[in-house]
């Protein structure tokens, strides 16, 4: 009995395989149909839609999805999105990779996180499939992969960004640092800080870590802080455990300057925070959803009627990542029949080359190392809103 | 047939699962150089076999030992770091051959996780039950937090090794970062092939299937059928249950190996209470102590979730369902019953009177 039920689950098995072979045939088939102004490119991504991450993947596809109606509502060629989901997990990204080639992707726009950024992007490099990615800002995505590009800063960048502006602006006698040490993002930033700021000698006189697995409490960083008489507090980090930190900290009625990074971005969107712990916040972030200009105020109106929520500066880049590609494939004149590997090849040469203005910043430039250059804006919240600096 | 008739019914079983392993190897195989096998399918190969070595050394500790171990992602991340450290170094020493590498990285993994679950054997193998099962869960969350605070780099001057500084080399140039605290350890190149997998699994299903029918594997049966009995006729329990234990984690040890060398990074957090749960599903799944069950589940239930993504934002929701009416069907004594009477009216199977007695 258990024997037969064994084979019977084995040719099912065969079954499903096979399947997807067939599957993959269809999916072939109906990309060439596409031709002239009509031409489709098969764009992927990946993020986790689901999971502890999931705010980051949601947030990515709401805006790449806003942006791909309006390219397409543009006429001429035509973009077909697809979002995988990876949970946040270096295995099913690379399943989700694998996937979206089945279904015959074109290009990539990356994956939203950075720990599996660095596996796929190697798949990708492999493979000679374009990629840029919205918002894995880890070196080691882009580092020796010519095909590999970031919309969003590198971590180093904002680690350094951030001790410069301290010391041009005289901020904070003594400096204390809270960050992630289970976090690329965080630890590539924390790690560049540290030692941008033993070069310009900021006086650091405190330094706490915490895990994702201790990212619900803390009292003991806040009071470490307390302690070293700390009156700046720098918090590379993403603003879910930033929000807890302000809360436990004016619990305690410890209120140092709280200078954080784009990951802050976001703060005052999130679901049950009071925005007046984060007054006086300051952050250095690309984006911000009250910039005046027109296009800003359109995504806006038009996130906010999607998801109901101000956009962050992961939907932002996954915006401008729709629209660079658009404007890659315009300039580059590749056609939908051609091979990955072939529009990969014309998209890279295009990239190097070219200046994009976007929502996160203008006149653009991507590097052949695949680092974008655009300066960061400091914000400030003032009564629950950013302001310039 | 004759012959067969001769074969006693695990020698059977052990033939049934060789056969049904290399018909698959080389079904898929030759899909995948013919190239009519998909990305999706091509890129879970190798996780496959991963998953089957997982499943199938747990089942050793499930089934056949008789042992709930809620910790077998612990062992399995041991030898993934172990035996990655081995092939980064030899690959930072100019040793160009990958399969080298990867046999050499399997090896190490192997006794690395094997050390590790001597270790851990002599307290835990102690206790029965529930207290087994929630000790070994916290050793693996232990070897997990000490992971994602170590931090390891490799130099010219050899290994320099730290819990409290990031990096501990005075030449940052040269040197290479390889544990780094709990981002793990980045920039793998990927070694791990099909074939290696295809390998790995026959060799532990071979050392399984001649543990089972040996004088210890005999005795540990013995044991899990009745602690007493076996104990009264002078079985030293302990010492047949360390030996179990240990060649179960040295097996999860060169699963972990084969496993992190198929993707470019490789972080502790991921062998974490979920992956353990998930390899204990297999085992159920596919019945404690049948080792061809365990196979075809875990090759089922890693591609389930993939096939699933059609479903988009339900994928997990109906994976869990399948997965519920899966177990919920299968141990349904009706439906069995039912089955099993359409088999024998369609010959396909002896009435119960004429099988053989005992567990396959």
């Amino acid at each position: 009995m258990k024997k037969f039920l064994a084979v019977m689950l084995a040719v099912a098995m065969v079954f499903c395989m096979a399947a997807c072979g067939d599957k993959q045939e269809a999916n072939d088939g109906s990309a060439n149909i596409t031709d002239g102004a009509g031409m489709v490119f098969k764009v992927g991504a990946t993020g986790p839609l689901t999971g502890g991450a999931a705010i980051y993947g949601q947030a990515v596809k709401a805006g790449a999805e806003i942006a791909v109606e309006e390219v397409n509502a543009m006429g001429g060629f035509q973009f077909d999105f697809n979002m995988q989901d990876d949970a946040h997990d270096a295995e099913k990204a690379v399943n989700a990779y694998n996937d979206l080639k089945d279904w015959g992707m074109q290009f990539m726009m990356g994956t939203t996180t950075s720990a599996p950024g660095e596996a796929v992007s190697a798949e990708a490099y492999a493979d000679r499939m374009f990629f840029l990615t919205p918002s894995a800002s880890s070196t080691d995505v882009i580092k020796g992969k010519d095909n590999v590009f970031q919309m969003c800063f590198t971590d180093p960048n904002q680690g350094t960004g951030s001790a410069q502006y301290m010391y041009e602006h005289n901020m904070g006698t003594n400096i204390g640092i809270i960050y992630k040490s289970d976090d690329n993002y965080s630890m590539g930033v924390y790690n560049t800080f540290k030692a941008k700021a033993a070069e310009l000698k900021l006086n650091v006189v405190a330094e706490a870590a915490f895990t994702d697995a201790t990212s619900t409490d803390f009292t003991v960083q806040v009071k470490q802080m307390q302690d070293a008489g700390v009156d700046l507090v720098f918090l590379p980090m993403y603003y879910t455990p930033a929000s807890l930190i302000f809360a436990q900290a004016a619990a305690t009625g410890y209120t140092p300057t709280w200078f954080g990074i784009d990951g802050m971005d976001g703060i005052l969107t999130l679901e049950g925070f009071d925005t007046a712990l984060a007054e006086g916040v300051i952050l250095l972030t690309p984006y911000s959803a009250d910039a005046d200009s027109s296009e800003n105020k359109n995504f806006v109106e038009k996130y906010k009627a999607k998801t109901g929520e101000l956009p962050n500066q992961f939907a932002a880049d996954a915006y401008d990542c729709i629209y660079a590609l658009w404007k890659a494939v315009d300039q580059s004149g590749v056609t939908a029949d051609m091979s990955s590997e072939e529009i990969c090849e014309a998209l890279v040469k295009t990239f190097t080359s070219m200046s994009f203005n976007g929502l996160t910043g203008s006149n653009m430039t991507w590097a052949t190392d695949g680092t974008v250059s655009k300066s960061p804006n400091a914000m400030v919240i003032k009564n629950g809103a950013y302001v310039g600096m | 047939m004759k012959k067969m008739k001769n074969l006693t019914k695990a020698q059977k079983s052990s033939s049934l699962t060789y056969a049904v392993v290399i018909v698959a190897f080389a079904i898929m195989f030759a899909l995948k150089t013919s190239g009519s096998l998909s990305s999706k399918m091509t890129g879970m190969l190798v996780p496959i076999c991963a998953y089957i070595v997982m499943a199938v050394s747990l089942n050793l500790v499930v089934g056949i030992m008789g042992d709930l171990s809620l910790g077998h992602a612990g062992f399995m991340s041991v030898g993934a770091f172990a035996g990655t450290i081995a092939i980064v170094s030899m690959q930072y020493n100019g040793v160009e051959s990958a399969g080298l590498r990867l046999v050499v990285g399997i090896i190490v993994g192997a006794i690395a996780g094997a050390i590790i679950g001597f270790l851990i054997g002599i307290p835990v193998l102690r206790l029965n039950g529930d207290y087994l099962a929630i000790v070994t869960l916290a050793f693996a969350e232990i070897i997990k937090v000490l992971i994602q605070n170590m931090y390891l780099d490799l130099d010219e001057n050899g290994f320099h090794f730290s819990m409290v500084e990031n990096t501990n080399t005075t030449n940052l140039e040269t040197a290479r970062l390889i544990i780094e605290g709990p981002m793990g350890i980045r920039g793998i190149t990927k070694i791990s092939t099909f074939v290696a997998g295809f390998i790995l699994v026959m060799v532990v299903l071979i050392v399984i299937f001649h543990f089972m029918s040996s004088r210890t594997g005999r005795a540990v049966m013995s044991i899990r059928d009745n602690r007493i009995a076996a104990e009264s006729v002078g079985i030293p329990i302990f010492k047949y249950k360390i030996t179990t234990f240990t060649l179960s984690a040295a097996m999860a040890g060169a699963a972990g190996v084969l496993f992190a060398n198929n993707y470019s990074t490789l972080i502790s957090a991921k062998f974490n209470i979920d992956t353990s749960i998930l390899v204990l599903v297999f085992v159920v799944l596919g019945g404690q102590g049948n080792m061809l069950g365990s196979i075809i589940a875990a090759t089922a239930l890693t591609i389930l979730p993939e096939i699933l993504r059609g479903f988009s934002d339900y994928r997990m929701l109906i994976y869990a369902i399948i997965l519920i009416a899966v177990m919920l069907i299968s141990n349904n004594s009706q439906l069995k019953a039912a089955f099993d009477g359409l088999l024998i009216k369609l010959k396909l199977k002896k009435a119960p009177d004429e099988e053989e007695g005992g567990k396959a």
